[in-house]
């Protein structure tokens, strides 16, 4: 980093847009479904055709109130929503209806880790909106061609305090913010498919310097990746900026992805002026105790609280605990699993291991994971019980009960003929054959090559295709050459 | 409050309209009529008094979050100036 960096700092506060998961858009029935045909989930209200009127999604305003609780959000009472006026062809009423005086939240924060420590991310809000529709400009020559689907679709939009330090630490911040939102089950927290959607507010100024250097926005961020990247080029940039004494103008840029450079999209030259005010469609809302104390008693166990029980309560490892909890659903079925079987490190292992890979190579989710708890739990009490081994258990009984779940784990391992052998009076003659057949090592074992009773174990093993309980073998040899 | 040609400019660009200058004229003298009228509430001590927000005394009318009361793409499509079998059509809105 070259010298004049270091004599500046980034101060970030970030805009983040969730679509909410409801199944209707928020002021009206049309479908909020992703990926429909174009134009075929609208209706009067969201074509903004004259004389219609707007009601309100009940499950948008719990979801919005849910995020505000996990959020430790002040929940305002008494809310009414205005209209932003502006003309924009994906926005069909000319005006957006959104909160402007009365969020749905105020304040609150996200913890994130850095560094040195945990550190708050304190928020200014968190309010209810409508999402626009979508323009597209490439499909004809002469025309921007308009899909009104998303137009109406219930959005939050989370916005930071500046106290943003770097680019690292907005990344976490994100990270954070999608897994709450998708542990919430209040947005899916995709950014490619623009469920999640993030702008950034930045300036720097010089260390020490209390007065917040003028700002620019960057838009078009479509992951978490490219969030970190656009800040760290927009810092440089303003840093250069100000080293050659330029001016900096508060102005809008987008992020281009395949240079990793921002350029300007427009100029704030004067603040836009939206002209709010109250929706006169929409009737205001107040929200009681007892709706705020219902949503908040719908609330899951968050990660911190999870990684704390499965540390101290099931003695798992701190990175175990923080992977196991990384999605809630991955989460719950384990917690599910330890409800019938105490093996909690072996259940861990079995997560982390099979069922995580067998989950990559199908592409798919725990949700549709074909195994029940319970049976999954009679697998692993089978490995740790010594009846079946670990490795012949995930790589024979594992896919055959994937498959055929009709049959317990203990069913299959008899079925074919996989249970472990750990009887001495049927090991015993194998120990005897394979130490016969090898009576030059055994010599040379006696002289003090101590090292061949792996050769001796891996014979065995050999012999019972695996089936053999290694403890016993050992045992069995060691008798048998003290023996002789 | 007074209505000059900077308000008009002003109002026409954010309602991303054109006006001749002839039209302006007109413009100013109608807009200065209606601001004074609603000006007159001006005049009423409004101290104390909560805004209305909604002409009704309704609140939290709600409804359950259900998918229903869309039309056929062909039927939100019809009014539309410029269209396809797909698309509103806009001028456009970006430069290439």
């Amino acid at each position: 980093m070259k010298k004049e960096y270091s004599e500046y700092e980034t101060v970030i506060g970030l805009e983040v847009h969730a679509q909410l998961l409801t199944k209707s858009k928020l002021f009206c029935g049309d479908s909020t479904a992703f990926g429909l045909e174009a134009n075929t989930s609208v209706g009067p209200v969201t074509l903004a055709h004259p004389g219609t009127l707007l009601k309100m999604n009940r499950k948008a305003v719990e979801l919005a109130i849910r995020m505000g609780l996990a959020c430790h959000c002040e929940i305002v009472k008494e809310n009414y929503f205005v209209r932003k006026n502006y003309f924009y062809p994906d926005l069909p009423k000319g005006y957006q209806v959104s909160q402007h005086s009365t969020p749905i939240c105020r304040g609150g924060y996200i913890k994130i880790k850095t560094g040195p420590g945990e550190k708050r991310i304190l928020l200014n809000r968190i309010h209810l909106e409508e999402d626009a529709g979508k323009s597209l400009h490439d499909i004809d020559s002469e025309n921007t061609c308009i899909d009104y689907n998303r137009a109406g679709t219930p959005l939050i939009e989370i916005v930071t305090e500046p106290g943003i330090c770097s680019s690292d630490e907005a990344f976490q911040f994100l990270t954070e913010l999608r897994k709450l939102v998708r542990y919430l089950e209040v947005c899916d927290g995709n950014m490619e498919e623009g469920s999640l959607r993030c702008d950034a507010n930045i300036s720097v100024r010089k260390k020490g310097e209390t007065k917040l250097g003028t700002k620019v926005e960057v838009k078009n961020l479509n992951s978490i990746r490219n969030v970190k990247r656009a800040i760290e080029f927009e810092e440089q940039r303003l840093v250069n900026c100000l080293e050659n004494k330029e001016i900096i103008i508060q102005q809008t840029r987008s992020f281009d992805a395949g240079t990793g450079k921002t350029f300007s999209i427009r100029e704030k030259e004067d603040a836009e002026d939206y002209r709010y005010f109250p929706e006169p469609d929409l009737t205001p809302f107040h929200l009681s105790d007892e709706f705020i104390s219902r949503v908040g008693s719908e609330i899951p166990v968050l990660q911190d609280k999870r990684i704390e029980k499965y540390t101290t309560q099931w003695q798992l490892s701190g990175y175990d605990a923080e992977v196991l909890t990384e999605e809630r659903d991955f989460a719950d079925y384990f917690e599910a699993t330890i409800k019938y079987t105490s093996y909690y490190k072996p259940a861990a292992n079995w997560m982390l291991g099979p069922v995580k890979s067998w989950l990559n190579e199908n592409k798919s989710e725990i949700k549709s994971f074909p195994l029940k708890p319970d049976q999954f739990a009679s697998l692993i009490e089978l490995t740790e019980t010594g009846k079946v081994s670990f490795s012949i258990a995930s790589a024979k009984i594992f896919p055959l009960i994937l498959k055929d779940g009709s049959k317990s784990p203990l069913q299959v391992a008899e079925e074919n003929n996989l249970l472990q052998e750990s009887d001495v009076s049927s090991l015993k003659p194998i120990v005897d054959e394979v130490l016969n057949k090898f009576a030059d090592k055994v010599k040379e074992y006696k002289k003090g090559k101590r090292g061949l009773l792996a050769l001796f174990v891996g014979e065995i093993m050999k012999k019972t295709k695996g089936k053999a309980d290694p403890a016993v073998v050992n045992q069995l040899i060691l008798e048998k050459l003290k023996s002789e | 409050m007074e209505v000059n040609d900077a308000l008009i400019d002003k109002l026409a660009n954010l309602a991303k309209l054109k006006f001749e200058d002839a039209e302006k004229e007109e413009i100013k003298k109608d807009l200065q009529k209606m601001i004074g009228f609603v000006e007159k509430l001006n005049e009423l001590d409004l101290e104390g008094a909560e805004p209305l927000l909604h002409m009704s005394d309704e609140v939290n009318v709600l409804r359950e979050d259900e998918v229903k009361g869309s039309i056929s793409r062909e039927d939100a499509l019809k009014n539309a100036p410029v269209h396809d079998e797909q698309f509103f059509k806009v001028p456009k809105v970006i430069k290439k």
